[in-house]
């Protein structure tokens, strides 16, 4: 790179992370947990709080709070990677694989947008979300999900950037042609692999 | 949430630092010409970009202070003294030096295209910065949208914007702006003191029946505060708006 600001030396906190693992332009958060979110946090109670997947299906599934919870359940311990710049390493959730939401569908689709409450929403390729790469969690370091952090349930899709982890995730529509969801329809990319610094259109 | 697609390529550009002013003791103006500027709305981001002579960089956004209507852009940069940018920006930066920056950025912290009702601001500290540029526009587009800002500082000395805002509790500015002081107030101050707390929402901000737009921007627990407050007095959620300026290795 050839650009220098003149008199900057930078802090280097690079060096305090784990070798390989912080992806370009990120840096190490350590014990913190920012929050960012568009909106007021929302606050659904459990008995009215459902999970569904519906759209180009051939039968939508829905589980209640009670259903949702007896599924088969499985601890994550991964690194995430937010656009805002920081990253975090070693986060400890538990939930439910993607995989075993989407036990015996027949789809013809090939993307998902997750919705969630508040109306957020962001889109993902199908083969990103399955494969024992995502998880529907509502545990994080063993205590249930704070509802800053998206509690009750948040998707946790860690190999993209985490504005793709949906908080207060209510369900998946399934579709075959993909459609950007709310951070993509205001100029960020569309896919967002942070190792690749796709925080952006275009990037 | 629907939101108007803008999905082009965002490249870096090297702008040249025009001027740099002291706004509080605590912060600093820069006034910068990119030079491919296509413009902004009111409420939208520039990310910043530093490189070190080794070639390690750091990046952070800064909301745009100025409004669409003039041709220099500025920022306002609140020093954190353990940040790694915000000093350089503040202490090292001089004029004629050139910062690396690509933007704007956001399309959904902005001020309402078409206000279809009263626009409510709250700022907590440095979290101001998109609303001068809001209010900066407001007043150079004639608008006849009714606006209140309600603004927490820790001093008096820590008001960014006093140029834009007025003199709190003038009539300066076609806003109706409330100052509150969270560390005390000097002798002779009007305006409430302390935290914003539902009183103070419910007293100074526009009433849930009237159906504002409300955009709150500021550190993390300051917006979560305020946001969980309107919806507790009764206020759409889908009518309110955040920003989070979460310092970036706090909760
Ligand atoms: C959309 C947006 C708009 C923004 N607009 C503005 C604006 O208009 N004006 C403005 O002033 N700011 C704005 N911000 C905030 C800005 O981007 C920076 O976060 C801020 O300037 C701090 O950056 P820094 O590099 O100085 O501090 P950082 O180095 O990022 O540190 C921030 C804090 O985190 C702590 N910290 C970070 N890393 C570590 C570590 N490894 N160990 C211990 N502590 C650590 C430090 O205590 C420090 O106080 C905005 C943020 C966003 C997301």
């Amino acid at each position: 790179m050839s650009f220098i600001s003149r008199g900057f030396t930078g802090r280097r906190r690079k060096e305090e992370a784990p070798a390989g693992r912080l992806p370009p332009g990120q840096y190490d958060v350590g014990d913190g947990f920012p929050v960012l979110s568009a909106g007021p946090t929302p606050h659904t109670s459990l008995d009215r709080w459902d999970f569904s997947l519906r759209g180009e299906v051939d039968e939508g599934r829905r589980w209640s709070w009670e259903e949702f919870r007896a599924l088969p359940r499985e601890p994550v311990s991964v690194d995430i990677h937010c656009v805002t710049s920081w990253s975090k390493f070693d986060t400890r959730w538990e939930g439910v694989s993607v995989d075993t939401l989407l036990t015996e569908v027949e789809t013809a689709a090939a993307y998902v947008l997750a919705f969630s409450d508040g109306g957020y929403t962001t889109n993902l390729p199908l083969a990103d979300v399955s494969d024992g790469q995502a998880w529907v969690v509502d545990t994080y370091d063993g205590e249930p999900l704070d509802p800053e952090h998206g509690g009750p349930a948040r998707l946790l899709v860690p190999h993209l950037y985490f504005w793709k982890s949906a908080k207060w995730i209510r369900g998946l529509t399934l579709t075959t042609a993909d459609e950007p969801g709310f951070w993509e329809n205001f100029g960020y990319h569309n896919y967002g692999d942070p190792w690749r610094e796709q925080r952006y259109a275009g990037d | 949430m629907a939101g108007t697609a803008v999905r082009r390529r965002l490249s870096w550009q090297r702008a040249e630092v025009l001027e740099l002013r002291h706004e509080t003791p605590r912060a600093s103006r820069l006034t910068l010409r990119p030079p491919d500027w296509t413009g902004h709305r009111a409420g939208q981001h520039v990310d910043v970009r530093l490189t070190a002579p080794d070639g390690y960089t750091a990046q952070r956004s800064y909301s745009l202070a100025s409004p669409p209507e003039r041709e220099a852009v500025d920022l306002v940069v609140e020093r954190l003294d353990d940040g790694e940018v915000s000093p350089y920006l503040t202490e090292e930066l001089r004029p004629g030096d050139l910062l690396e920056l690509r933007g704007p950025i956001g399309g959904y912290f902005v001020w309402p295209a078409a206000p279809d009702g009263p626009v409510q601001l709250i700022a907590g500290g440095s979290g101001v910065v998109p609303f001068l540029a809001m209010l900066g526009h407001h007043r150079a587009s004639r608008s006849s949208v009714p606006v209140r800002l309600l603004y927490s500082a820790r001093t008096v000395d820590d008001i960014i914007g006093r140029a834009e805002l007025g003199e709190p509790g003038s009539d300066a500015t076609d806003a109706e702006v409330t100052v509150t002081l969270t560390r005390g107030a000097p002798d002779g101050w009007t305006g409430p003191t302390g935290r914003v707390d539902s009183a103070l929402l419910a007293e100074r901000t526009f009433a849930p029946d009237r159906r504002p737009q409300v955009l709150v921007c500021g550190p993390t627990t300051f917006v979560e505060t305020v946001a969980r407050g309107l919806i507790d007095l009764g206020h759409d959620p889908g009518r309110v708006k955040t920003e989070r300026f979460g310092a970036s290795g706090g909760p």
